[in-house]
């Protein structure tokens, strides 16, 4: 099963088994990763759930639809590697991904 | 974009529903079968609650006998279904107060100014209140409701003001366009130099940027500078993270909306975790004549499901009955086979 480390603004590091076809939303969820609030439960409609891919994750990860891109406009302090984590499907390739997660997701 | 309006006048209704998602607006069509009117208010300036807001397009899967439907659909459909119950709705206001000031009867008042009263009082607020999300800007408290609006309530607030407006959907895009004629300046930021609002709206707003008459700005707000809750300059960060310094006076974040408890924490009504514990026989608050249905309740083996809600709908409507008749005897009816409540559906 992939593995997938979260680290949170403050520090705190999750790694946590992940299943293949799950969404990595889904994955912080499970493993109570707090920072990730995911608001309207994985529809790509509320920007709460907001990952920063870690720059040596971010090809692999690649960038976000056109509708993710859109509902970014939604979240804050967006960077270049930022994505939603609903919108990322685990698979063997993600194997070992880290992701940062904000200290603030708008509420 | 909604103007308010004043209104003096206490609104007399049986019941006042706080919130016209799914099951709110089932509970009309319940209580409706059981002659009780009702009023419903609610902060969106739409019906269909999170269904309208969050997941308008988006499927749904799990409501009894509709295999497939949509947030909207789903509205549409309820909202077809409720008519002939003619109910009044309350867009854009939120509910600011409810007192018990008899036995039974409420008091309800809206940020609108609006005055009710009615024998109960039905919270069908889902996840809370829509509420516009704050950007994490260091020290922005001090300038909220000051001079960092996240709505606007009165254009004129903004005459002759610089204006920075941030954001890239449609309500940043038409406050730009409706507030730029008024201001003395108005620079708009947005992360990216792509808009999802209305195409009319962006070609609107590019013009005038070409003509030289507004600003536009690709980056994001880091740092605001002013004192005593008076904005006088924002820093702005481009992408490739050089900064830049616009003197305002306003600022106006539009980031859309997130939910937030709100109010009801001040109601007197008993909480736990930001949920209103009911019984599960009516659905009722630890206030007689106070009901909470849909998301916004718990009670063991609770589950957070729009056929949940409807069900508490049902069964809220036979005990919200006992207040609104107290004398009157309520005789169970189907709809497939009471005349009367055919009548009432304006089939017989």
């Amino acid at each position: 099963m992939p593995k997938i480390t979260f680290i949170e603004h403050d520090g705190t590091e999750h790694t946590v088994d992940a299943e293949i076809g799950s969404t990595v939303m889904e994955t912080a969820l499970r493993n109570d990763v707090n920072s990730i609030v995911a608001e309207c439960g994985g529809s790509c409609t509320c920007a709460t759930c907001l990952v920063h891919v870690d720059e040596k994750w971010s090809a692999v990860v690649g960038p976000p639809s056109e509708e993710e891109e859109e509902m970014l406009d939604s979240a804050f302090e967006v960077k270049p590697t930022s994505r939603l984590c609903c919108q990322i499907r685990v698979s063997e390739e993600l194997d070992g991904l880290v992701v940062h997660t904000p200290a603030y997701q708008g509420r | 974009m909604l103007e308010r309006t004043e209104t003096t006048d206490t609104i007399k209704t049986d019941v006042v529903i706080i919130g016209a998602g799914p099951v709110g607006l089932f509970a009309v069509f319940e209580l409706g079968l059981l002659d009780i009117r009702a009023h419903l208010i609610d902060i969106l300036d739409k019906v269909g609650g999170q269904c309208a807001e969050l997941y308008p397009e988006k499927p749904i899967y799990d409501i009894p006998g509709i295999p497939y439907i949509t947030g909207i659909g789903l509205t549409d459909a309820l909202m077809e279904q409720i008519k002939p119950f003619s109910p009044a709705f309350h867009l854009g206001e939120m509910v600011t107060m409810v007192e018990k000031i008899g036995d039974p009867l409420f008091r309800v008042r809206t940020d609108a100014g609006k005055t009710f009263e009615c024998k109960t009082v039905v919270i069908a607020a889902g996840g809370g209140s829509f509420q516009p999300k704050r950007p994490p800007i260091a020290g922005i408290e001090p300038y909220e409701d000051k001079s960092v609006h996240y709505a606007v309530r009165k254009m004129d607030t903004f005459r002759d003001k610089r204006l920075l407006i941030v954001g890239g959907g449609d309500s940043a895009l038409d406050w730009t366009l409706n507030l730029h004629p008024i201001a003395r300046r108005l620079t708009l930021v947005h992360r990216r130099d792509e808009f999802r609002g209305a195409p009319d709206s962006v070609n609107k707003m590019r013009a005038l940027v070409d003509a030289g008459s507004m600003d536009l700005k690709i980056g994001q707000v880091t740092e605001l500078e002013g004192s005593d809750g008076q904005l006088t300059a924002a820093t702005i960060k481009d992408k490739g993270g050089a900064l830049s310094r616009v003197e305002v006076d306003a600022m106006l974040p539009f980031f859309g909306l997130t939910m937030k408890l709100g109010p009801v924490a001040d109601w007197g009504v008993r909480l736990e975790d930001n949920l209103i514990p009911v019984d599960t026989e009516a659905f009722e608050s630890n206030i007689p004549g106070l009901f909470a249905i849909g998301d916004i309740n718990t009670y063991p083996g609770k589950l957070k499901l729009i056929l949940s809600g409807f069900h508490e709908a049902a069964l809220m409507s036979q005990k919200a009955h006992h207040y609104v008749y107290p004398d009157k005897r309520l005789v169970f009816q189907y709809t497939t086979s009471s005349t009367s409540l055919q009548k009432k559906l304006g089939v017989a």
